[in-house]
């Protein structure tokens, strides 16, 4: 096994003044290509039942006992796949997001959008053999971030994703399609291909909805290898 | 902030504890050592929303996962970094060489404004680094910024996003 390096042009430059987060940040030295040796092609196994039953139930894993979080019902799912489209099965995905206003569940942030008693905004799961993966939660909401004077970040779920190397270990954000908020964004701007944002981008899926209780999203990721979804740092 | 991958720093109590908090999970052979380090920007700011995971090879050189490897040695660190300097910490094992590499811990870095995630590697002050085969490919001017500096306790390693200091960061 080993990996090509990656297409740095398919990600984004590490500084884009747009983005203003990125002007001290972005290391200016390309970074050095050489092919991965047994430490990075090595990466953490993880057992399944480290997953507990309400892990991947976002709606429910933070909410009193007969409450749930407010704000649409979603599942997300998708397939794991490796540069080679082969499923990546027993692949760790972590995500957290904003509520149904907009607002994280962390000490630091201050934004006007109430918090949810019954949100934590925290989910994980693992794929299964065929690398499929399955999250349910509430649609977030955009919000406000001090960047420009008046930027707002699209409503997006935070996907960490570990593979089977640590190589290919992936932070990425999924977005929602049709929505408008996607080609605003100064973050999602530092990706110069529309064609890599769309990798960002989850997709209706009716034929996953459960009439009367949740629409479904599809959103698979790729990792490394000239098809993988783009990787990124939280902002 | 990561927020999903250490809900329990800020006090949202999940999963029995947070991912690559704990390294040794019972009495780990080899010799402990405490790495510690910051992640500075390029005006020399610490950065206090980095999540830094570390992964490596027990005192042996075995990876976990594979055969022969300590059953109580996870491998895998994460730090979401103090909430007021931003300092990581981990409490590990000194790895040993793996396949004619000298020892080593790899790194992986997110943080705002940094796009894709950066992967660098802390070599050890006292090794002979002579024949490590990325070490060799790195610009001899540059080597010692993935050189730890010796503490009362292990090790520090900064990482330094821009400036003359610059990390080698590897894509690899």
């Amino acid at each position: 096994m080993s990996f090509p390096p990656r297409d740095l042009d398919w990600h984004p430059p590490t500084i884009d003044l747009a983005y203003k987060s990125t002007t001290y940040r972005g290391p200016k030295h390309k970074r050095l290509q050489l092919p991965p040796t047994a430490s990075e092609l090595s990466g953490p196994v993880f057992a399944r039942d480290m997953i507990g039953p309400d892990d991947a139930n976002l709606i429910e894993n933070f909410a009193a006992s007969g409450e749930t979080a407010i704000g649409p019902r979603i599942i997300v799912h998708g397939q794991v796949r490796d540069e080679e489209g082969r499923p990546v099965p027993n692949a760790l995905i972590e995500v957290w997001q904003a509520n149904a206003g907009g607002r994280y569940r962390h000490s630091k942030e201050a934004y006007l959008a109430p918090l949810d008693p019954n949100f934590g905004g925290c989910g994980r799961c693992m794929t299964n053999a065929e690398g499929r993966y399955e999250f349910w939660t509430i649609q977030p909401g955009p919000y406000p971030w001090p960047n420009g004077p008046n930027d707002w970040r699209p409503a997006h779920i935070h996907v960490s994703v570990f593979g089977h190397s640590f190589a290919q270990r992936l932070i990425t954000q999924l977005y929602f399609e049709g929505d408008p908020m996607i080609w605003l964004c100064p973050i999602v701007g530092t990706i110069t291909s529309k064609a890599a944002v769309e990798t960002l981008v989850a997709q209706l899926d009716m034929d996953r909805t459960v009439p009367f209780d949740a629409r479904a999203y599809a959103f698979n990721i790729t990792l490394r290898g000239p098809d993988q979804t783009f990787f990124e740092g939280a902002a | 902030m990561h927020i999903g991958c250490t809900p329990n720093v800020d006090g949202m109590a999940m999963y029995g504890g947070d991912l690559g908090a704990v390294m040794k999970t019972g009495p780990v052979q080899g010799h402990d050592i405490i790495v510690t380090g910051t992640v500075f920007d390029g005006q020399g700011e610490a950065l206090k929303d980095a999540m830094v995971e570390i992964w490596q090879a027990d005192a042996h050189g075995v990876y976990p996962g594979q055969t022969g490897a300590d059953p109580h040695f996870t491998g895998l660190g994460r730090s979401a970094g103090d909430m007021g300097t931003g300092a990581f910490r981990f409490e590990t094992v000194k790895p040993g060489s793996v396949g004619g590499q000298a020892p080593h811990i790899t790194f992986w870095i997110v943080a705002r404004g940094i796009n894709l995630g950066l992967h660098t590697r802390m070599y050890f002050p006292e090794d002979d680094l002579g024949g490590d085969p990325v070490m060799a490919a790195v610009p001899e001017a540059r080597r010692a910024t993935l050189i730890a500096a010796r503490t009362d306790s292990g090790y520090q390693f900064d990482i330094h996003l821009q400036g003359p200091q610059e990390t080698v960061f590897l894509d690899i």
